[in-house]
C-alpha cells in the first residue's frame, strides 16, 4: 500500500458527563493509506461519527496525535481547522443536509465561496462535479424537487468540488432503498478508484461495506479488522 | 452566487415573516423621517436665523408696542450696523384660516437685513417706491396663485382703516424666493408708511426692531446698550439674539423634540425587540444548517459576518423604504400645511440619521443571534440527529 494519508497516534477521546468523564477512545491508533476506501461498522455509540468527526477535523482528541498529510492537525486552531476541513475534507451525511433554498448547483458551489476562484471557474467547477454524479440536467433543482438518492449526489458534488483528497461519509446510504444505495455506493467507488479519493464511510449495512476495499469493525474503543477484498 | 446573494436568500426564505419584519421597519422609519421633517419645519426658524441679527421686543410682551424713535437711537449703538423695524399686521387673503406672516417693513433697511430673501432688483426699486406695493414670499405666492402687477385686497383680524374699511388694497410687485429650501417664505411684507397713515389706532409706534451688529462679537454689547439706553422708560425692551427669540417663540408650542424624541424611540424600542426576536427565531432554526456550513469549512467569524449581514439587510431594505415614503410625504405635507408650520424640507441631514440609525439597529439585532451562530457546536449540532 503506498503511503500514509491520515494517522492517529495513541488517540484517547473522552466527553465529560456532568462530573463524570466518558472515554470513547483509549490510546487508539490507526493508518489510512492514500486512496483507501475503508468501512467502519460497529455497534451504535461505538464512536464511529467520533472518529470520523476527529479524522475532518470537527472535533479534537483529548491526546495524542493525528497526522494527516505529514502534517499534525490536532493542534490546529479552530479558524486553521476549517480551512483545514475547506481545502482537504469533503463531507456526505446520511440526511444530505443541503440547503433547501439554494439549487443543486448553488448547493455545491457553497464551498468555493470559500476560496478566491472567479465566477466563472466556480462555474465550470461546480458543472463539472454534477456531471461526475450525473446530476447536470438537475442543476436548477431545488433540494425538495430532487428524490432521495439524488440529493445525496448532489451532496456528494458538494463534497468533491473543492477537490479534496479525503472523503468523510456518514451512513450515507442510511436513508435510502437498496437500489439507490447501491448507485450511491459505485458512485464512490468510482471516486476512489478514478479520482483517486480517499474514502472513510461508517455503515451499519454489511452489504453497503462490500464496497469498500476494507472493512474495520469498532467495538468498545478498538478496531478489529476484516478484508473485504478476500 | 456570491456570500451577499447567500444572504439575501437567507433573508427570503420565509417570505411572509420577512415582508412582515421589513414592514413594522418600515414603519418605524417613516414616522421617524415624518417627524423630523416636521421637527425641520419649526426649527428653521432657528437654524436659518442670523448670526449677527438681534430682535428687540418690548419688554413686557413681545406682542406690545415701542416708540418709533427708538429706531434712529438704536442707530447710533456703538456696534450696530443696520436696524430696521416691523409690525404685525395680522393678516389675512380671503379665507382666514389659512396662515402666513403679514408684516409691515420700513422698505429699503428690511430687505438690507435679511439678505437670505432673494428679489430682483427691479422688484426690489418697485416696493421701496410704491407706497402701497405687496411683496410676497414665494410659499404665499404659490398658496393664491399670485401674479406680479395682481391687486391685492389683504384684511387684518386685528386693525381697521380710518375710513371704516376692514381691507387694504396692495399691488404684488415682487415674489421673494429664500436662498435655501430651509428659508421660511411663508409671509408678506407692505410698507409701514401706507400701514401707519392709514391704520386707525397705534400712532407713530412699531411692534418690534431687528438690529444687526457689525459682527456676531459684538451681539453682546449691543444687546446690553441697547436695553440700558431705554431702560426705565415707559417702553422698556428686551434685545435677544434672533436664534434665541426663535427658540423661545417655539418653546410656546411645547417641547415639541421631546414629544418626537418619545415617539421615535418608542418606536425603534418596539422595532429592536421585533427584528431581534425574528433573527433569533431564524437563527435557531437553522442551526443545523450552520453546522453544517461549519463542517464544510465556513469560519466562526464568517457564519457571524453572515448573520448580521442578514439583520443589516433587513433593516436597510425597510429603513429605505420607509424614507422614501416620509421623502415623498414631505411634498405632501408641504401642500397640504401651506408652508404654515414653516418650510417642510427633507434635508440630506435626515438621510443621513436614517442611515445612522439602519446601520445601528441593524447591528444591535443581529449581534446577539450572530454570536449565538458563531458559537453553534458543530459536534453536538449534527449529533442531534
Ligand atoms: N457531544 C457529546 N457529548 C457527550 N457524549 C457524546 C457526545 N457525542 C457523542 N457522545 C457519546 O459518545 C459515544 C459515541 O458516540 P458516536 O455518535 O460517535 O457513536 P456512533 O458509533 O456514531 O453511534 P451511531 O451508530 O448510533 O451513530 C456515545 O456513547 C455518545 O453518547
Ligand atoms: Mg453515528
Amino acid at each position: 500500500m503506498s503511503e500514509a494519508l491520515i494517522q492517529l497516534k495513541g488517540v484517547t477521546k473522552s466527553y465529560t458527563r456532568g462530573k463524570q468523564s466518558v472515554p470513547i477512545f483509549e490510546r487508539l491508533d490507526m493508518t489510512i493509506p492514500q486512496q483507501d476506501f475503508v468501512a467502519i461498522m460497529g455497534p451504535s455509540g461505538s464512536g464511529k461519527t467520533t472518529l470520523l468527526n476527529l479524522l475532518g477535523g470537527i472535533d479534537k482528541p483529548t491526546g495524542g496525535e493525528i497526522v494527516f498529510d505529514a502534517k499534525r492537525m490536532d493542534n490546529l486552531d479552530e479558524s486553521k481547522l476549517a480551512s483545514f476541513r475547506a481545502g482537504n475534507v469533503g463531507f456526505i451525511f446520511q440526511f444530505y443536509n443541503l440547503m433547501p433554498m439554494l439549487t443543486a448547483a448553488q448547493n455545491v458551489e457553497l464551498p468555493l465561496l470559500l476560496t478566491k476562484l472567479g465566477p466563472k471557474a466556480r462555474r465550470e467547477r461546480v458543472n463539472t462535479a454534477l456531471s461526475i454524479v450525473g446530476l447536470s440536467d438537475r442543476a436548477r433543482h431545488k433540494p425538495s424537487e430532487l428524490s432521495g438518492g439524488q440529493q445525496q449526489r448532489v451532496a456528494i458534488a458538494r463534497a468533491i468540488v473543492s477537490d479534496p483528497k479525503l472523503l468523510l461519509c456518514d451512513e450515507p446510504t442510511g436513508d435510502l432503498d437498496r437500489e439507490t444505495a447501491g448507485e450511491i455506493l459505485s458512485m464512490l467507488q468510482t471516486l476512489n478508484r478514478d479520482l483517486g479519493k480517499t474514502i472513510v464511510m461508517v455503515t451499519h449495512d454489511p452489504e453497503a461495506a462490500r464496497y469498500a476495499k476494507r472493512m474495520l469493525h469498532l467495538d468498545k474503543g478498538h478496531f478489529s479488522e476484516k478484508d473485504l477484498a478476500a | 452566487m456570491t456570500l451577499i446573494e447567500l444572504v439575501r436568500k437567507n433573508l427570503f426564505r420565509k417570505p411572509l415573516r420577512t415582508i412582515l419584519t421589513v414592514f413594522a421597519i418600515f414603519i418605524a422609519f417613516a414616522i421617524f423621517g415624518v417627524l423630523a421633517t416636521f421637527q425641520n419645519a419649526m426649527n428653521a426658524g432657528i437654524d436659518t436665523a442670523g448670526a449677527d441679527r438681534l430682535i428687540v421686543t418690548n419688554k413686557i410682551n413681545f406682542t406690545l408696542q415701542m416708540p418709533i424713535a427708538y429706531v434712529q437711537r438704536t442707530r447710533g449703538v456703538e456696534g450696530v450696523k443696520i436696524v430696521t423695524h416691523a409690525d404685525w399686521f395680522g393678516g389675512y387673503y380671503q379665507d382666514p384660516r389659512i396662515f402666513f406672516a403679514a408684516i409691515a417693513v420700513e422698505p429699503a433697511s428690511y430687505l438690507d437685513i435679511y439678505p437670505e430673501y432673494l428679489l430682483p432688483p427691479a422688484q426690489r426699486q418697485a416696493f421701496i417706491s410704491d407706497r402701497t406695493a405687496l411683496l410676497a414670499g414665494e410659499t404665499v405666492a404659490k398658496q393664491f396663485g399670485w401674479k406680479v402687477g395682481d391687486r391685492i385686497p389683504l384684511k387684518s383680524n386685528i386693525f381697521q382703516q380710518k375710513n371704516g374699511s376692514d381691507a387694504w388694497d396692495f399691488t404684488l410687485v415682487g415674489i421673494i424666493k429664500g436662498e435655501t429650501a430651509r428659508v421660511d417664505t411663508n409671509f408678506v411684507i407692505f410698507q409701514y408708511e401706507y400701514f401707519k397713515e392709514t391704520r386707525s389706532f397705534g400712532g407713530d409706534t412699531i411692534g418690534w426692531m431687528i438690529v444687526k451688529t457689525q459682527s456676531p462679537k459684538d451681539n453682546a454689547n449691543v444687546m446690553k446698550a441697547v436695553d440700558v439706553m431705554f431702560a426705565n422708560s415707559p417702553f422698556e425692551t428686551e434685545t435677544q439674539t434672533e436664534q434665541a427669540f426663535a427658540k423661545a417663540f417655539l418653546e410656546q408650542a411645547g417641547d415639541l423634540g421631546f414629544i418626537i424624541s418619545a415617539v421615535v424611540g418608542a418606536a425603534f424600542a418596539t422595532i429592536l425587540l421585533i427584528v431581534g426576536n425574528t433573527m433569533m427565531l431564524t437563527v435557531r432554526e437553522r442551526t443545523n444548517e450552520i453546522a453544517v456550513m461549519k463542517t464544510i469549512g465556513f469560519t466562526s467569524q464568517r457564519i457571524f459576518g453572515l448573520v448580521i449581514g442578514e439583520s443589516l439587510l433587513l433593516t436597510v431594505i425597510g429603513g429605505a423604504l420607509g424614507l422614501l415614503v416620509a421623502w415623498l410625504l414631505s411634498f405632501a405635507l408641504q401642500n397640504a400645511t401651506g408652508g404654515a408650520f414653516g418650510p417642510m424640507t427633507f434635508t440630506p441631514g435626515i438621510a443621513i440619521w436614517s442611515v445612522v440609525l439602519m446601520a445601528m439597529l441593524g447591528l444591535l439585532t443581529g449581534l446577539i443571534p450572530a454570536l449565538r451562530a458563531m458559537r453553534i457546536n458543530v459536534v453536538t449540532a449534527l449529533g442531534r440527529k
